[in-house]
């Protein structure tokens, strides 16, 4: 394989000369040569330590190198920020149930926000569910392709579910190369340079929250949002993992989360869950929380309740 | 046995090997003091206000203050779904004085506090409002966020939320391929 | 010098054979072609090459990989009745059993590596280069031991194969360390990765106690159904001194564990069905389908069936008597465990997803493509690893007798098939 071809992240190279067939042909030998082309292609990352190794002049001068990066293939100033957790904060979400309508509306701010793959893979971090009154939550037969001219429908209500940062997450748990963690504030992020792709995590996670890039991300330049994030919303290869990270270019920076900028009747609250006068905190004194599938003991930071 | 070894390495590990810490961590900063903002009041209806310039008492004599169907304001008559079996306009906006409100004390409120008003009825909401857990704010959620007022989002003539249409439902994975 | 020409030597036997023998390798080369090709077109496209989802974000190579975990355990746990019941040639079972082992172990590593979205960063699993998330991380013990017991049945088979050829006896105080501690790690590798699904309580179908002790004991009926077949190919074809007592002792064995299979899928079923929690729907989706969605209820009948008649094949000792039944029965086991472990296992652990979706998934082309090329490539690597240690085995083929000017015996020409 010739080291001068151009690469890309995604596994492979190629140089623009040879014919897709040999191409592939080439790529799989390269492949079976264990790996080679990650190594030929991107050495600086194949040799590069996990996330957390770094120090913080590593992660600078990483930093550096995405911005550059991204703002070319973007063709526009993209910063990537490696805002630390803030001290005495943890952050917490509450989801009032009395209100959400199941408009979907937060689905795609955070899409946008978030820049995730539009189709092909479309990545939604968040699901709303809809579900009968007549039963209760009963997540089991719940419907997440619900469509209709106007919501809510009668007889249904809705439940938006995306991660709940678990503070015993059982996706953090089960991730072989530790390319997942829990954040002081309460977030759990992933490496995106680090997973290998192997969905443990994904099985392991109660609240189906992560989702894989099954292909590469589809995310048009003139909708790309230029403010990110190293563990956050910065563009994601093919191959890895990503999930709901609470905004955290949002949060760290003292901002709401775009889902609850978003949401037009009032049923996100967010803030820090060590400030009783949050409104999260003032949701859990006056209203009654509940989390879900709390005999899993995954301890969410995540709380859903009924203000009516 | 190796998963005797795994289970044994399991336990003594406590729960889940979580850590908790980040090389980048350094950027700390101490949460900011918090700020109110209320949020622009929502336009009257065009041409509606002040009240008093049809409502003119010296133009229009004594007020009659029966409850009944108004020759005029329709659109508002329509739409009027705020207990429209006992209720009627003079329950909250006052009689004599056009550009205000008033309480059940009679107590004047301006309409740029009509939350006080509403909040004689909906006590709960109303306290909900006051900690945030009611409503919505937007912009920091540890420093300057801005705040709604109980007209920004309800109409007060007809509070309940209309239906909104949703956006579309994702794809099916069945239907997603390369 | 002397690794050397017994490289030298083993490509010549290897080259070597009869038409039939030419013929199998030819086939299997061609299988690895398709997946390559296969596999290339998916490099190049991303995992949505394949049908699995986020609702089903483990499907057929996972499912390929557990019941392959399970023919590594089992070959070498055979060396225990071959121990136990003091069976003639040892040596030769116990080798073949690795052979076994490591061609199983080959293909487990490949189906993990086709399934991972990024193949190229593997070694971030490696203790040292990487950062192996221990002791935690239950897929990070499964790729140590995995490797571990590759390269213990690595050594003992190179070691034996190696000092045969020079004509010398392998040096026991090696060997039988190593053999015997294969054992237990062979229970371990299997344990491990029904530990891997075991542990996770998002998945009601696989959070069961019982989950490992029924690898187990699958695993002990398909292992040795491989190696019986194989038994009597090589006692036809090369004259390896295997009694008709020793085949009908492991057939014996066989029932047992084919029992305690049963038993343990029927406990696990009354558990389900009696108890009907909104944790049966997944059982459901298995044996009867959830509404219209019923794509594996054919198949988990059909193994269900094939996994109940081999039973009794191997039960009446009239009918394991006769060859041709016991290899009847050897196949449908082998059939009714790659059932229940591969996509019994898998796919209705997934179906409904956490959040009660389903998605009904079927493999595509390019993961039939994958699996034949992973298949092809372990089949090849057993029948070179079995073509050459029978002859050195059985001392046709040593440095002495390995000069060009003779040919290695045409009787060692087609054997594991």
């Amino acid at each position: 394989m010739n080291p001068e071809t151009p690469c890309n992240n995604s596994g492979g190279c190629g140089s623009g000369s040879v014919d897709p067939g040999r191409r592939d042909v080439l790529k799989f030998l390269a492949v079976g040569a264990t790996m080679a082309t990650g190594a030929a292609c991107d050495l600086e990352g194949f040799f590069r330590k996990s996330f957390r190794e770094l120090s913080p002049a590593d992660v600078r001068r990483m930093v550096t190198s995405w911005e550059r990066k991204y703002s070319r293939k973007y063709g526009k100033a993209v910063t990537v920020s490696e805002t630390g957790p803030m001290a005495g904060v943890k952050f917490g979400y509450g989801l009032d149930l009395s209100r959400c309508v199941g408009c979907r509306r937060c689905v795609y701010a955070c899409v946008e926000e978030n820049n995730q793959s539009r189709k092909e893979p479309q990545i939604q971090w968040i699901r709303v569910l809809e579900m009968d009154k007549a039963h209760g939550i009963d997540i089991n037969h719940s419907d997440v392709y619900y469509d209709s001219a106007e919501v809510p429908r009668p007889g249904k209500f809705y439940m938006p579910v995306q991660c709940q940062q678990c503070d015993d997450p059982p996706c953090v748990k089960t991730c072989p190369v530790g390319a997942t963690w829990k954040e002081k504030d309460g977030i759990v992020v992933v490496d995106y340079d680090w997973c290998i792709g192997c969905r443990c995590c994904m099985s392991a996670c109660p609240y189906g929250a992560r989702h894989f890039n099954w292909a590469e991300p589809n995310l048009p330049a003139q909708e790309m949002n230029p403010k990110t994030h190293v563990l956050g919303n910065r563009p994601r290869p093919k191959g890895v993992v990503e999930k709901c990270t609470f905004c955290i270019q949002r949060t760290r920076e003292g901002l709401y989360p775009a889902c609850v900028e978003i949401c037009p009747v009032g049923a996100r609250k967010f803030g820090n869950l060590l400030d009783p006068e949050s409104e999260i905190r003032q949701a859990m004194d006056t209203k009654r929380v509940f989390i879900l599938k709390e005999e899993l003991a995954t301890h969410p930071s995540f709380f859903y309740f009924y203000a009516t | 046995m190796l998963w005797i070894a795994v289970a044994l390495a399991m336990t003594l590990s406590g729960h889940g090997g979580v850590e908790t810490t980040t090389p980048s961590a350094q950027a700390v900063k101490a949460p900011k003091k918090e700020r109110l903002v209320e949020a622009e009041k929502p336009p009257f209806t065009e041409g509606i206000f002040p009240c008093s310039q049809c409502h003119n008492l010296k133009v229009n004599g004594k007020v009659n203050p029966t409850r009944r169907e108004l020759q005029f304001h329709d659109e508002i008559q329509s739409d009027f779904h705020h207990d429209s079996e006992n209720r009627w306009c003079l329950d909250c906006h006052d009689a004599n004085k056009r550009d205000v409100l008033h309480l059940t004390s009679g107590a004047e409120v301006p309409f740029t506090e009509s939350y006080k008003l509403c909040g004689q009825c909906h006590g709960d909401k109303y306290r909900d409002w006051k900690r945030g857990v009611h409503g919505k704010r937007i912009g920091q959620w540890n420093g300057e966020k801005t705040y709604f007022l109980c007209v920004n989002c309800h109409n007060p003539h007809s509070p309940r939320f209309k239906p909104l249409k949703p956006l579309p439902p994702p794809i099916r994975p069945s239907e997603m391929k390369r | 010098m002397a690794i050397s020409s017994f490289l030298r030597g083993s490509g010549r036997i290897i080259a070597s054979g009869d038409r039939a023998y030419k013929i199998w390798v030819g086939a299997l080369l061609t299988l690895i072609a398709v997946g390559l090709f296969a596999y290339s077109f998916q490099l190049r496209h991303g995992l949505i090459a394949t049908n699995m989802r986020d609702q089903v974000s483990w499907a057929f190579y996972v499912g390929n990989f557990t019941f392959l975990v399970g023919i590594a355990a089992a070959a070498v746990m055979l060396v225990i009745p071959a121990y136990v019941y003091n069976w003639g040639p040892i040596k030769e079972v116990a080798i073949l059993g690795e052979l076994l082992a490591i061609s199983a172990i080959i293909m487990c590593l490949l189906f993990v590596l086709v399934d991972m979205g990024r193949p190229d960063r593997f070694l971030h699993i490696a203790p040292l280069l990487g950062s192996p998330n221990f002791p935690i991380s239950i897929m990070a013990w499964d790729a140590l031991v995995l490797n571990v017991y590759l390269g213990v049945n690595l050594a003992v088979v190179g070691h034996i194969l190696f000092t045969g050829f020079h004509g010398k006896d392998y040096n026991k105080k090696i060997v039988i360390p190593l053999v015997l501690f294969s054992i237990p790690m062979a229970v371990s590798i299997h344990t491990v990765t029904a530990f891997l699904y075991n542990g996770m309580a998002a998945r009601p179908y696989w959070n069961t106690a019982i989950l490992a002790p029924r690898f187990i004991a699958s695993a002990f009926c398909s292992g040795p159904a491989v190696l019986l077949v194989l038994f009597q190919v090589l006692r036809k074809r090369t004259g390896l001194p295997i009694k008709d007592e020793a085949i009908q002792k492991v057939a014996e064995l066989m029932a047992y564990t084919m029992f305690l299979n049963l038993f343990l899928l029927g406990a696990e079923l009354f558990k389900e069905y009696y108890s009907a929690t909104e944790h049966l729907l997944y059982t459901q989706y298995f044996w009867s389908g959830i509404g219209p969605h019923k794509a594996l209820v054919p198949y988990a009948w059909g193994g269900l069936l094939a996994t109940v008649i081999a039973f009794f094949i191997f039960l009446v000792p009239k009918w394991r008597r006769n060859m041709l039944l016991l290899n009847i029965g050897c196949g449908l086991i082998y059939f009714g465990v790659y059932i229940e472990k591969g996509m019994g296992l898998v796919m209705p652990g997934m179906t409904p997803d956490t959040l009660g979706e389903i998605y009904e998934y079927r493999p595509t082309f390019v993961e039939w493509g994958v699996t034949a090329g992973i298949y092809g490539i372990g089949f090849l690597v057993f029948t070179f690893l079995v073509k050459l240690a029978v002859p050195i085995m059985s001392g046709h083929f040593t440095a002495v007798h390995a000069d060009p000017a003779t040919p290695a015996p045409d009787e060692l020409g087609a054997e594991a098939h």
